[in-house]
């Protein structure tokens, strides 16, 4: 990565001839892959991909790209891949498919839907979809504007946490959402005469180096580290970058509310805070102050593990830095305390001044407003059809519309009990819910088995898709798409550079050829894809130029994105008045909003349900905190098992240890071992993490095993190595918001002959799941 | 190549001060030398994490170059960078004449020369 490179052979333009090979300059935003948009060139020769390479001329990546998008001609020309629409001719669960024809799958769909609407309704149509990836606005429009249903849901991720969380919280406090600014805005980057280096940046609660998070690229970390840029770290596992910071603040699970109340304790009680900013723009401030008394260091100290020292420090320092960032992940959103946490760390932004300031935390928009995500077609919902919501109106939050989606805690429920109605039919589509984000899986098994009919859209066969599917419909990559992206900026297009593979349709074609067919009325005014994204581009005062002009531009900057200050200059409320986008026009350190909802008004700490101070005596069988998720360098979630050169990386699950920990329970690095708690027990390989806790141990998430048999009772060994036997669903804050994803507790031992006898898979496939799970 | 530059010895250039392991180098080079599983022609070594009487951790990755790097040879001939430089997460790998990389070393820590 470098400004220095052969200009002659990578040119600006879109597309070009370079010997036998048609060149394509755009970006790929998955199926598969990550959040991140990198700018790619594809160089295929009669259609067919031979080679990728990073495109130095987008600013986003400039050149650089992940292990995972250096490998994609194994994942795109991979044996494994879904070729054909395919319908079930066994037993759910048996594997058995018959190769059947796009028309015979519409046929199959189109009479499903029409017998659902006259004999149940449409609303027992419910759509899981999965993490932020280019499979959003697509099953939002099948699920609302073609099939007329108000129910998606993120495929049972307990207390949409993911996101979610952070997001509302940003919303709820000052309007609109706020990112860490590493001069990714502009298309400068570094050289944009206004922008400044973050003096520090807080990397609070994810890797971003591997986790990609939130299309923010990871490594702008490192660049800004190369000028400079010191580190505050808050993990409870060390890592690259803990090792590398000025402070790392190790952190016990699930208590990041109470580390942020402490740091705005310091800063308040010690006057380091932006007296400007808080008289100016601020409101409710001295309920804040009263607050944070409520957390001196010393008493958060016992909260958090960490010492008091380190606390006060860790303040000082990000107080005194001008500007500062805080670059927040998932961490944040899987814990009890998940909203608590996302405002109390909003607040440390705010109070310190750093909101839209160069090097700070920068307001976002999505580029031009061209992304409703998750939010689209809900206009094509009746006012009658949304109070049919399922759960919803149990969350008042989820009922004003802050999250798109029904709580899917409350969706579990529905399909366990038929309440408030039985649900029909689940489409899935970008999401293998029991191999990944579903907590307590085996829970989700059994309820997802219940409903009649399931049609999955997927790269590849998942335990998801042999476990439930009765359809399953072969998804386009992104390398073979035409599609745009407008998540945070630039605007980027994503322009075919090689032909579909075999008879897989990309998401957009999916949602326009059932559009046609079961809603003529809504989508016969488009004659191709093109047509729709050039509305999904233009319409609601958008850009002015269509989507093959955009494939020409490559990318867009939007200036409103990299303008600073934008609550000053009037930039951000309909009327124009300087201020942010809440009831108040001011930063809402209290939130009269959580008043009307009856939440509190201000962030608190929550223990996480189990635990050392909420349940000492399970304790004592379960002794270890158990925190997960941690992300893999070539695997995005429960993604890429396929691939031969990431297993070469990746060939096991791997659950990390504190070596004297390890040592006392008998455990070598590379040994098996269980994780085990009341709701069930799971197999990882052992390995050393010198950081760690004693108390606290760490698995991973998303694995199964495509080398395995697909049909059950081995399901591809999808809950062997599950570490979602140990987790909940039902389980979240009071605001319906965050679940303890990453702050359980379980008990560890080696894995021998005698306990091995039976399969975790076999039991949940075949015994019912682990009987002695407390409901 | 014109016979003059034909004696100059080229090399890479890395400073492992920011390398997080982040395996594209592996992977780059591996598709572009047509290797298999198991076969480098790149390797990222780790020593650490480890605490040192100060306190701070230590934790350094490595990249080292085996015998199968031809140095990109065929890239470089059609006037790219090799595969592990241009596409290098953190920005940190060179490739040049080793005199010049050697200058370039001059005063910063934490970097290592391989020639080839
Ligand atoms: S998978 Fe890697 S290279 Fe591809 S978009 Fe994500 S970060 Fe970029
Ligand atoms: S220069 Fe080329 S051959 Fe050598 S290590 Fe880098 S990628 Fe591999
Ligand atoms: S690509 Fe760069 S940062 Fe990544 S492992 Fe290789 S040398 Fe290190």
């Amino acid at each position: 990565m470098s400004d220095e490179f052969n200009k002659e052979l990578y040119k600006t333009d879109a597309r070009w001839q370079e010997g036998e090979y048609t060149v394509t300059r755009t970006s790929v935003w998955t199926a598969p892959g990550c959040h991140n948009g990198c700018g790619v060139l594809l160089y295929s020769k009669n259609g067919k991909l031979e080679k990728v390479e990073g495109d130095p001329n987008a600013s986003f990546n400039r050149g650089r790209l992940c292990l995972r998008c250096i490998n994609m001609i194994e994942q795109v020309y991979n044996k494994d891949r879904l070729k054909w629409p395919m319908k079930r001719i066994g037993e759910k669960g048996e594997n058995k498919w018959q190769r059947i024809t796009w028309d015979e799958a519409y046929d199959i769909i189109e009479n499903k839907y029409n017998e659902i609407k006259d004999n149940h309704g449409v609303e027992s149509i419910a759509t899981l979809v999965g993490t932020g990836r280019n499979s959003m606005w697509q099953p939002a429009v099948i699920t609302r504007a073609i099939f007329g249903s108000p129910n998606l849901s993120f495929g049972f991720l307990s207390g949409d946490s993911c996101y979610q969380p952070r997001m509302t919280a940003n919303l709820i406090k000052l309007g609109d959402c706020v990112i860490s600014d590493c001069s990714q805005t502009h298309p400068l980057r570094e050289n944009n005469p206004e922008w400044k280096k973050p003096e520090v940046i807080v990397v609070w609660g994810n890797n971003p180096l591997v986790s990609n998070g939130d299309g923010f690229m990871g490594h702008w970390i490192v660049d800004m580290m190369r000028l400079g840029t010191k580190l505050i770290v808050i993990d409870p596992a060390l890592t690259w970058l803990a090792a590398k910071a000025d402070i790392w603040l190790r952190i016990r699970p699930g208590s990041d509310a109470a580390l942020a109340m402490a740091l705005l304790n310091v800063i308040i009680n010690e006057d380091l805070y932006d007296h400007d900013f808080v008289e100016n723009w601020t409101y409710g401030f001295d309920d804040l102050v009263e607050r944070v008394q409520e957390y001196p260091p010393d008493k958060v100290a016992d909260i958090t593990w960490i010492p008091k020292e380190q606390i006060i420090e860790a303040a000082r320092m990000y107080a005194k830095a001008k500007p500062a960032a805080v670059q927040w992940g998932l961490a944040v959103d899987m814990q009890m305390a998940a909203m608590e946490a996302s405002s109390a760390i909003t607040d440390l932004m705010a109070l310190t001044g750093n909101i839209d300031v160069p090097g700070g935390n920068i307001i976002q928009r999505y580029a031009y407003n061209r992304s409703k995500k998750y939010g689209s077609a809900i206009e094509y919902i009746s006012e009658e059809m949304l109070l049919k919501r399922i759960g919803t109106y149990e969350s008042p939050i989820h009922e004003s519309g802050y999250t798109p989606f029904i709580p899917p805690d409350k969706l579990l429920e529905c399909l366990e009990t038929g309440r408030p109605y039985p649900v029909q039919m689940l489409w899935l589509q970008g999401t293998n819910p029991i191999a990944n984000m579903a907590g307590e899986a085996p829970r989700v098994y059994a309820a997802m088995k219940k409903v009649p009919f399931c049609v999955v859209v997927d790269l590849f066969m998942t335990p998801s898709a042999v476990a439930f599917a009765d359809l399953v419909l072969p998804a386009a990559m992104s390398v073979e798409r035409d599609s745009f992206r407008a998540w945070w900026t630039p605007l980027r297009s994503i322009a075919k550079g090689a032909e579909l593979y075999e008879q897989c349709k990309s998401d957009e074609e999916i949602v326009l050829d059932l559009g046609k067919r079961i809603r003529p009325d809504r989508f016969d005014q488009y004659n191709t894809i093109t047509d729709y994204l050039d509305q999904l581009l233009q319409e609601d005062g958008g850009v002015e130029y269509d989507f093959n002009a955009l494939v020409e531009r490559v990318n867009d900057f939007w200036d409103w994105d990299y303008t600073y200050l934008k609550y000053e200059k009037g930039l951000l409320r309909k009327d124009g008045q300087p201020g942010f986008v809440t009831p108040t026009g001011m930063y809402e350190f209290t939130s009269p909003l959580f008043d009307v909802w009856g939440f509190d008004m201000l962030p608190h700490h929550i223990e996480p349900v189990e635990g050392p101070y909420t349940t000492p005596e399970l304790m004592r069988e379960y002794p270890f905190i158990l925190t997960t998720g941690n992300r893999l360098w070539g695997c995005f979630h429960s993604e890429h098992r396929q691939m031969p050169t990431m297993r070469e990386i990746h060939p096991d699950p791997m659950m990390d240890i504190n070596p004297d920990t390890a040592q006392k329970l008998g455990l070598n690095e590379g040994d098996w071992a269980w994780l085990e708690n009341r709701r069930g027990r799971c197999k990882q390989k052992v390995r050393f993490n010198v950081g760690l806790d004693a108390k606290v141990v760490r698995g991973e998430h998303g694995w199964w095993f495509p080398e395995k048999e697909g049909a059950e009772p081995t399901l591809f060994g999808v809950f062997d190595s599950n570490i979602n036997n140990l987790t909940t669903m039902g389980v979240h804050g009071p605001t319906h918001y965050g679940a303890p994803y990453k702050s359980t507790i379980c008990k560890i031992y080696k894995v021998t002959a005698e306990n091995d006898q039976l399969s975790p898979t076999e039991i949940v496939t075949r015994k019912g799941g682990f009987g002695y799970a407390k409901k | 190549m014109p016979k003059s530059e034909e004696a100059v010895q080229m090399g890479l250039l890395i400073d492992y001060e920011f390398c997080t392991n982040c395996h594209t180098c592996e992977v780059a080079c591996k598709k572009e030398l047509g290797l298999k599983p198991g076969e480098y022609g790149i390797k990222v070594l780790e020593d650490g994490p480890r605490r040192n009487p100060d306190g701070k951790w230590e934790w350094n990755y490595v990249p080292v170059p085996t015998s199968l790097c031809d140095l990109c040879e065929k890239r470089v001939a059609e006037g790219r960078k090799p595969t592990c430089v241009h596409h290098c997460q953190s920005g940190i790998m060179y490739y040049g004449p080793v005199e010049e990389l050697a200058k370039k070393m001059t005063g910063k820590p934490n970097m290592v020369l391989y020639s080839k």
